[in-house]
């Protein structure tokens, strides 16, 4: 008896934490959602009044509804920042793949006496704050930046070249920023596959290009995936990259979800536009889970 | 049982009591005002005149302020909100009405703000004028005169006949990003009330906005005072104040790069931004020392002296320094100040409008 309760609290600890730092959030969000704007501290209505009891909730629950769903719906502004939300996160995790991948396989191939430092070196950019790294990028891109003296000085081009506040610094600002990501889960699978499959490969006649194909890349490919969510998840509702570097006519969610809960004052409409990301994210996750799940499953 | 309880009760009364001595021991007051808008000086003297610790804080848009406010509990006892935001945060009920008893220093106000203040903020119980300016050109001189043939800006055409301003493409627009002092300034250009919350006027200053929007390089709020000084840029519709800072830094900075400031002549938005205390607020008192400090004519006129924009304080102006005073972009002449207009808070759904507006304005489809 005993110790099927220790076992229920123990795994009552990670359910505990994701009730208290996902669903109670969440629920709040939602919430805020389904309610109206007001001229109030906080500036909606209903809000949660727990003095009325039972009769209160009741009053809350039944003043609720999907009016800002449907407002979402109405404007194409929302599909068109999500789409281009998805576009932009995409195109980075893609560039950060084909950058993050040969980085952490040479890190990988490299003596083991390197190692350390090698993943020293891709870790020390965290030590500088994210935000004085992005300004950086805002001190390297402008028109009178030094990418652009560099390029003029060696006579690439004659005139500057317009980055800044462009789609194209929006996506350099995000690989760079995130390529950490990539790269770390790959180099931990890369680092620990077994050599001892690719001199089977060789001994069974395949050149050390297809043994890539064939043998390291598949085996890697979990690492592809966690690295790939860990880069796709963090910029789609990326804010402060696009705002900093972005030009005014890129459209990003987070952007978005500024303007509604800043300039607008429309809390209500910000959530929605909350839950939806949240749920545009969740389902294919959730969706690929089964999926793997499933894949396994028929393996064995 | 019940003594471990007594003698548990009054050792936590005691701690309390301790805490809450050590809290009255330290007065303080928390104020959150503009970046850039103060002369640091004023708040050491005002800590060593009082004894009252000043906790300084700065924001650089009116809603980030708003959301803090509105949020509920924000922790500050002093904040300087612009007149339109100020009147709805009033009806939102963020703000307490200002005890007059402990404001004696009132009778240095300038009537022809507070009187202009009263459209935001009736009778002017919530509010004391800190600082006010008008949102107008900042402009690199030699740039215009070399693309446009002119010696100085004193219209809007510059910004908005699509013509005049490709011409400046090449070296730099920026535009204030803030629809509320955007949109009143095209309905003004095209004769229209720029308090306007008409359909069709709206449409009209769309129209008007999109037809420039191609020689726009970024729509940006405070970026423009370093970008204009190093010549970045050549034009910005920004605020007053900004702009002389940005004129001052290029003179400094000796590069070659004069900036200037021009109230054109069709007329120009005129902002207030008001010292409140919110309702919540924790050091209401002290809130209340801070604002009739800031109300005394010789730490007023230190303020503008530092910097450069005019306030609403009759009596600190023959303390003002000469080129404060008597710079007409800071102070208009009395023909300009009759052109200047003011607008009230737009209701939540022109808002939306507006800012729906905005968006497609900054994106430029």
């Amino acid at each position: 008896m005993d110790k099927k309760f220790g076992r229920f609290l123990l795994i009552g600890i990670p359910y505990f934490w994701l009730f208290l730092l996902f669903l109670v959030p969440f629920g709040i969000v939602l919430k805020i959602s389904l309610s109206d704007v007001a001229v109030a501290i906080p500036p909606y209505t209903p809000t949660f009044d727990l003095e009325s009891g039972w009769e209160g909730i009741k009053a809350l629950v039944g003043s609720l509804d999907l009016e800002n769903y449907i407002w979402l719906t109405e404007d194409d502004l929302y599909w068109s920042s999500y789409l281009s939300s998805l576009k932009i996160a995409f195109v980075s995790t893609v560039l950060s793949l084909l950058i993050g991948y040969p980085l952490a396989y040479s890190m990988a191939k490299a003596p083991s006496e390197w190692r350390p430092t090698l993943l020293m070196l891709i870790i020390l950019p965290f030590w500088t704050s994210f935000l004085i790294r992005v300004y950086a990028w805002i001190g390297i891109l402008k028109t009178e930046g030094l990418l652009n003296q560099f390029l003029m000085f060696i006579g690439i081009i004659d005139d500057p070249l317009q980055i800044l506040n462009t789609d194209t610094a929006v996506y350099i600002g995000i690989v760079y920023s995130y390529l950490p990501f990539m790269v770390l889960p790959l180099y931990s699978t890369l680092e620990k596959m077994d050599g001892s499959l690719l001199e089977a490969a060789q001994d069974l006649g395949c050149t050390a290009i297809s043994a890539f194909w064939k043998v390291t890349l598949p085996l890697s490919i979990p690492g592809i995936i966690a690295g790939s969510f860990l880069v796709f998840i963090p910029a789609i509702g990326e804010f402060v990259i696009p705002d900093l570097l972005g030009g005014s006519d890129t459209k990003m969610i987070g952007k978005t979800l500024w303007v509604e809960f800043f300039s607008n004052r429309d809390w209500p409409v910000a959530s929605a536009v909350a839950v939806i990301l949240l749920l545009l994210l969740i389902v294919p996750i959730v969706l690929f889970q089964k999926q793997q799940e499933r894949a396994q499953e028929a393996e064995q | 049982m019940n003594k471990i309880r007594n003698s548990l009760l009054t050792s936590v009364l005691a701690l309390g009591f301790a805490v809450s001595t050590q809290a009255s021991a330290e007065e303080v007051v928390n104020v959150f005002n503009w970046s850039d808008y103060i002369d640091e000086e004023i708040l050491a003297e005002f800590e060593a005149e009082t004894g009252i610790k000043v906790v300084y804080d700065v924001f650089d848009s009116n809603e980030v302020l708003e959301t803090k406010l509105l949020a509920g509990s924000s922790g500050y006892d002093v904040v300087v909100p612009t007149g339109t935001f100020l009147a709805r945060q009033i009806q939102a009920g963020v703000f307490q009405k200002l005890d007059q008893s402990k404001l004696t220093n009132k009778g240095n106000l300038w009537d022809v703000v507070s009187e202009r203040v009263d459209k935001y903020d009736p009778g002017n119980a919530y509010s004391v004028n800190y600082m006010w300016g008008t949102t107008g050109i900042g402009y690199n001189v030699d740039m215009i005169k070399e693309r446009l043939g002119i010696e100085r800006i004193d219209s809007w055409d510059v910004v908005f006949d699509p013509e005049k301003l490709a011409k400046l493409k090449d070296c730099g627009v920026y535009l204030l990003d803030a629809p509320t002092e955007l949109i009143p300034a095209a309905l003004n250009y095209l004769g229209k009330n720029p308090d306007s919350r008409d359909k069709d006027d709206l449409q009209a200053a769309e129209d008007l906005l999109l037809s420039i929007r191609p020689f726009v390089r970024k729509f940006h709020s405070s970026e423009y005072i370093s970008s204009l000084a190093n010549g970045d840029i050549c034009l910005t519709v920004g605020w007053s104040g900004d702009i002389l800072q940005s004129r001052d830094r290029a003179a400094d900075a000796d590069n070659g790069v004069t900036v200037d400031y021009a109230i054109p002549k069709e007329g120009a938005l005129m902002w207030f931004d008001q010292m409140a205390v919110p309702a919540d607020a924790a050091n209401a008192d002290n809130a209340h020392k801070f604002i009739n400090y800031i109300m005394r004519d010789d730490v007023m006129a230190k303020a503008s002296n530092y910097v450069y924009y005019a306030n609403g304080n009759l009596a600190s102006q023959k303390l003002l320094a000469e080129d404060v005073i008597g710079d007409p972009a800071i102070y208009p002449d009395s023909g300009t100040m009759e052109r200047l207009y003011t607008i009230m808070p737009y209701d939540p759904k022109t808002q939306r409008v507006i800012t729906r507006l905005w968006t497609k304005v900054k994106s430029g489809s």
